[in-house]
């Protein structure tokens, strides 16, 4: 099962090309801290970015202005709408 | 993260619906293939407001549930082999073989332990030295790379009674089969999601020019998906399919490389069986001789014998899109999740499951 939502990377230990010490992120997601394996990862994350992670392995890292531009993506798609629907209510 | 409520936020949702309904001119046959997708859709409730010409199929997009019931009999009968302690993803465990399931072997005392990652069965490798510790290698590309990994730190640790029972299989190859099928009559297809984030959007391409398939890589917001079943439905209107990626924010366009490279490193590729779909040539991946060592199949010296499907059970034209679980004469009455006949009916993502769980009868 594939887990969809990001999680926030709080700490990263090893290098990206140095397979000989552990490789390993911890990370946050609703509070709970968890370490995740950072062999597979397709860029080596910074602190503060975030990374989709599927059975132990972080698989993606992406920053938050790469998340923002993909819900604009969305929003422009809706974009005919009536702008009042866009925009009412806050659900974040 | 802010960004994933946005993703559900109704503000967005709804006009999204409504352009939903706007979008379908043309008749789409949409398939999915990713188990998380499958529920996902449920979840969304987007069965519910599909607009007429537009239907959903669900594919072989359950690793456990496109395990043969050869695979599954060899992994209960590895698991009641002296000195083996087997390591299993969850959903593997109450899937039924010719007789009885990983969960019957544990209760009369077979070694099974349930792992989130592959990387906890070194530790158990670690714990129980005079075990040999088997991890069942079930999964599609999101998967096998860190089961490469697994089996590299292995190496380096030189831990040695730790291997991997490899029944990994590939996306592109079953689509292909399924494509050239011609009860099969889809237009449209859901790319899945993090399959895609290892092996990139690209792979859809072929698809599109053999097949004129409309392709589109989607996430598993509500958003994600409604946008993604707006741009299938506006391909096949205009008649100009493509491979369109709206999941950006974790799917390249060439994948993950440095994935793909340690996948290769490890693993060739191999024919294999799927359920429903049979033996599919360079389908699977099996582990590469110089990492024999960490081949269960070479160590134990593994036959894997045909048997067939259970009796009654629509799990392979399920899988193939065929038909759809109501249609089982078996749902809902001798195949229920907590006595299940097949596999579709086990797995947490499998389609029979989720038809259940959400009480679709058709």
């Amino acid at each position: 099962m594939c887990l969809a939502v990001p999680m926030k990377v709080e700490q990263v230990e090893g290098s990206p090309d140095d397979f000989t010490s552990e490789q390993l992120a911890t990370v946050n997601m609703d509070g709970i801290s968890r370490k995740v394996r950072l062999d597979v990862v397709d860029r080596w994350p910074e602190v503060g970015d975030y990374v989709i992670v599927h059975a132990g392995f972080a698989i993606h890292s992406l920053v938050e202005e790469e998340a923002k531009r993909n819900i604009e993506l969305i929003r422009e798609l809706a974009s005919h709408m009536p702008e009042e629907m866009l925009q009412g209510g806050d659900g974040s | 993260m802010k960004h994933v409520d946005e993703y559900r936020d109704r503000a967005l949702i709804e006009p999204l619906a409504a352009e939903l309904q706007r979008a379908v001119s043309k008749p789409v046959r949409l398939m999915e293939i990713c188990g998380t997708h499958t529920m996902a859709i449920f979840r969304s409730g987007i069965r519910s407001i599909l607009p007429a010409g537009m239907e959903i199929v669900s594919g072989p997009g359950c690793p456990v549930c496109v395990t043969s019931a050869a695979h599954m009999d060899a992994f209960i009968s590895l698991a009641d082999a002296p000195g083996v302690r087997l390591a299993i993803f969850g959903d593997l465990f109450r899937v039924p073989g010719s007789n009885g399931s990983l969960a019957h072997a544990s209760s009369r005392g077979a070694k099974v332990e349930i792992v989130y990652s592959s990387m906890d069965a070194l530790d158990i490798a670690s714990r129980h030295p005079d075990d040999l510790v088997i991890f069942l290698g079930v999964g599609f590309e999101t998967t096998t790379p860190g089961i490469a990994a697994t089996i590299l730190a292995a190496q380096r640790q030189k831990i040695d009674n730790f291997c991997v029972f490899s029944t990994h299989k590939v996306i592109p190859e079953a689509l292909d089969v399924l494509l050239q099928d011609p009860e099969l009559q889809i237009n449209a297809l859901l790319c899945p999601g993090h399959v895609s984030a290892i092996i990139g959007a690209a792979a859809y391409q072929p698809f599109v020019d053999r097949y004129h398939l409309a392709c589109v890589v989607a996430g598993f917001e509500p958003a994600d998906l409604l946008n993604g079943l707006i741009r299938l439905a506006r391909q096949i209107g205009e008649d100009r399919p493509t491979v369109d990626n709206i999941y950006p924010r974790v799917v390249s366009w060439e994948g993950n490389h440095r994935a793909l490279a340690m996948v290769d490193e490890v693993f060739e590729a191999t024919d294999t069986q799927w359920r429903g779909l049979g033996v599919i040539p360079g389908s699977g991946l099996k582990i590469r001789e110089r990492y024999r060592d960490f081949d269960a199949e070479q160590r134990l010296a593994i036959v894997v014998t045909d048997v067939p499907e259970p009796k009654g059970c629509l799990c392979g034209q399920i899988l193939k899109g065929q038909t759809i679980p109501p249609r089982c004469p078996l749902f809902g009455s001798r195949c229920t999740p907590a006595s299940p006949v097949g596999p579709c009916m086990v797995s947490s993502e499998g389609t029979c499951a989720a038809y259940y769980k959400y009480g679709e009868t058709g």
